[in-house]
């Protein structure tokens, strides 16, 4: 029975409005595995970035309990979480230097440590040349890559990812998904992947979750059966066309409903 | 080769000499009466003489400082302002669109009763300047925490900031190229508040040697203060142009931001 990193047990989001609101998620109960690569595919506006909302103590559920570790997620972000967004969230004032090592000057470490967390956060992703650089001189891959370093210098055991790769180029997506893949090795960190590219999630994680249209719930866990030591050349093995398949099935009738108007 | 950048600095500096040129040579050929307008060149000459003898340094710094408190407190008041305003949504929906009618109201209007009101001293000047600059101010900072990306917000949360810590290394930083705008505002309507104030009732400060010198045909002072007015206000807005232009251009006018 493998380790339990994150459960969500009833949860259910409903934004407050007119008529009782909108229903965006659940009811939903899901496990994490400590140290998988889960990723979740789902419909436009099917409240996958809400789920991971929850899960990173941004928002509370409107029922339902969300637990990390095995402690209850209160207001605020859970010590050893660390979210990567689709969006660039570099902090353009700043060096990248100093946006990777923005939330480590709160933590008290010594000089020496910020330093190595630094040296090898940059090494780790290809951004040594460009530590004093700003992110306005970097490319849109660079500075997701900047992001990334930023949650891994504060060594997170859960990495949650809201489509980080959703503003790139096919090519820069594979290659990040390599460098992603890498990284997950190297940390041994349990990573949540919110993605709505069925191949992303195929080749990088262990599990997927489908998730229905609004409001969403779980449809489905496919299992892939990649061994820890895959990379992007995977998408060339009849497996993954066997994977991307069974997901696009599940996915295909709630994305054609996604596209209906509403009543 | 010149570089386009020195190139159009040159530009910039002919735009100024070549008028100047020409009023010289107007007054030196008689075709502008020197009661109407002295040569420039004797306008410079007068004011080197004017902060040489110390004479009018008393009002020099009297307006200055004025200016400098009706700057500063529109800043703070206004940067204080605009950030209540900016949290408390009903109370902006009420507000928005005086501010956007704020300048059409001549508040040098009011000066009459701030007299009654604070008497004849530095108080109601600096007000004037006060209320022509804090609104600027309370606009810019509108503007600035409007552009703050959520997605920098969020990012702030993750990384366990307080309201009070993100506000301080997130929301700040990330306006502080629009609250530069305001600040420059502020200057230019300080002194505008300050010295036009000076001018019209007060008994002290540049503006009141101003006018004073005007009222006695005094040309050979009045034309040498206002060309101090005028190169002082250009050189601080220039200087906060450069900041700013240098600002923007490390953060690569907002290529970085995030939106």
């Amino acid at each position: 029975m493998p380790d339990i990193e994150v459960r969500l047990s009833g949860v259910t989001r409903v934004y407050p409005g007119r008529g009782g609101g909108t229903h965006a998620l659940g009811p939903l109960d899901l496990d994490l595995h400590k140290g998988e690569f889960f990723a979740v595919v789902g419909p436009s506006g099917c409240g996958k970035s809400t789920l991971l909302e929850m899960i990173a103590g941004l928002a509370p559920p409107t029922e339902g309990a969300v637990e990390f570790e095995g402690r209850p997620i209160g207001a605020g972000v859970p010590d050893g979480v660390g979210v990567v967004f689709q969006e660039n969230a570099c902090f353009p004032w700043l060096t990248v230097a100093d946006n990777i090592t923005f939330g480590l000057t709160r933590q008290s470490l010594p000089k020496a440590e910020v330093e190595r967390r630094l040296a090898r956060a940059l090494q780790l992703m290809g951004l040594e040349e460009f530590a004093k650089a700003h992110p306005a001189q970097l490319s849109g891959g660079m500075r997701q890559r900047v992001c990334i370093a930023r949650t891994l210098v504060m060594e997170p055991r859960l990495i949650l990812l809201d489509e980080p790769f959703g503003a790139l180029d096919q090519q820069t997506r594979l290659l990040m998904g390599d460098e992603l893949l890498r990284l997950w090795r190297a940390t041994g960190a349990t990573v949540l992947l919110i993605t709505h590219a069925l191949d992303e999630a195929a080749m990088l994680a262990d599990r997927v979750a489908v998730m229905s249209r609004r409001p969403g719930r779980i449809l489905d866990v496919i299992e892939t059966g990649w061994g820890p030591d895959r990379d992007s050349r995977i998408v060339s093995d009849p497996a993954f066309g066997v994977v991307t398949g069974k997901l696009w099935s599940l996915l295909r009738e709630q994305s054609l409903g996604a596209l209906q108007p509403a009543p | 080769m010149i570089r386009p950048g020195s190139r159009v600095a040159l530009y910039r500096v002919l735009a100024v000499a070549v008028p100047i040129a020409l009023i010289e040579l107007a007054c030196r050929l008689g075709w502008i009466g020197r009661q109407t307008l002295p040569p420039p060149s004797e306008i410079m000459v007068g004011l080197y003489g004017i902060l040489r003898s110390g004479r009018m340094t008393g009002a020099i710094l009297e307006t200055l400082r004025n200016v400098l408190v009706a700057l500063g407190g529109s800043v703070v008041v206004g940067i204080a302002a605009g950030a209540l305003i900016h949290a408390i949504a009903p109370v902006r929906r009420v507000l928005e669109p005086l501010f956007s009618t704020y300048y059409a109201v001549p508040i040098y209007g009011f000066y009459p009763l701030f007299i009654v009101m604070f008497g004849l001293g530095d108080k109601p000047e600096i007000l004037i300047g006060f209320m022509l600059a804090v609104v600027a101010v309370i606009t810019a900072t509108l503007n600035g925490l409007d552009g703050v990306p959520r997605v920098l917000l969020k990012t702030a949360r993750v990384l366990r900031l307080g309201p009070i810590g993100a506000a301080w290394r997130v929301t700040l930083p990330y306006a502080a190229a629009e609250l530069f705008t305001g600040v420059k505002l502020a200057v230019a309507y300080s002194f505008i508040g300050v010295i036009g104030a000076e001018f019209i009732m007060s008994q002290s400060g540049l503006g009141y040697e101003i006018r004073y010198a005007y009222d006695n045909l005094d040309n050979a002072v009045m034309y040498p203060l206002i060309l101090l007015v005028l190169v002082v206000a250009v050189a601080v807005n220039m200087t906060l142009d450069a900041w700013d232009r240098a600002l923007r251009a490390r953060r690569g006018a907002g290529l970085g931001g995030g939106r």
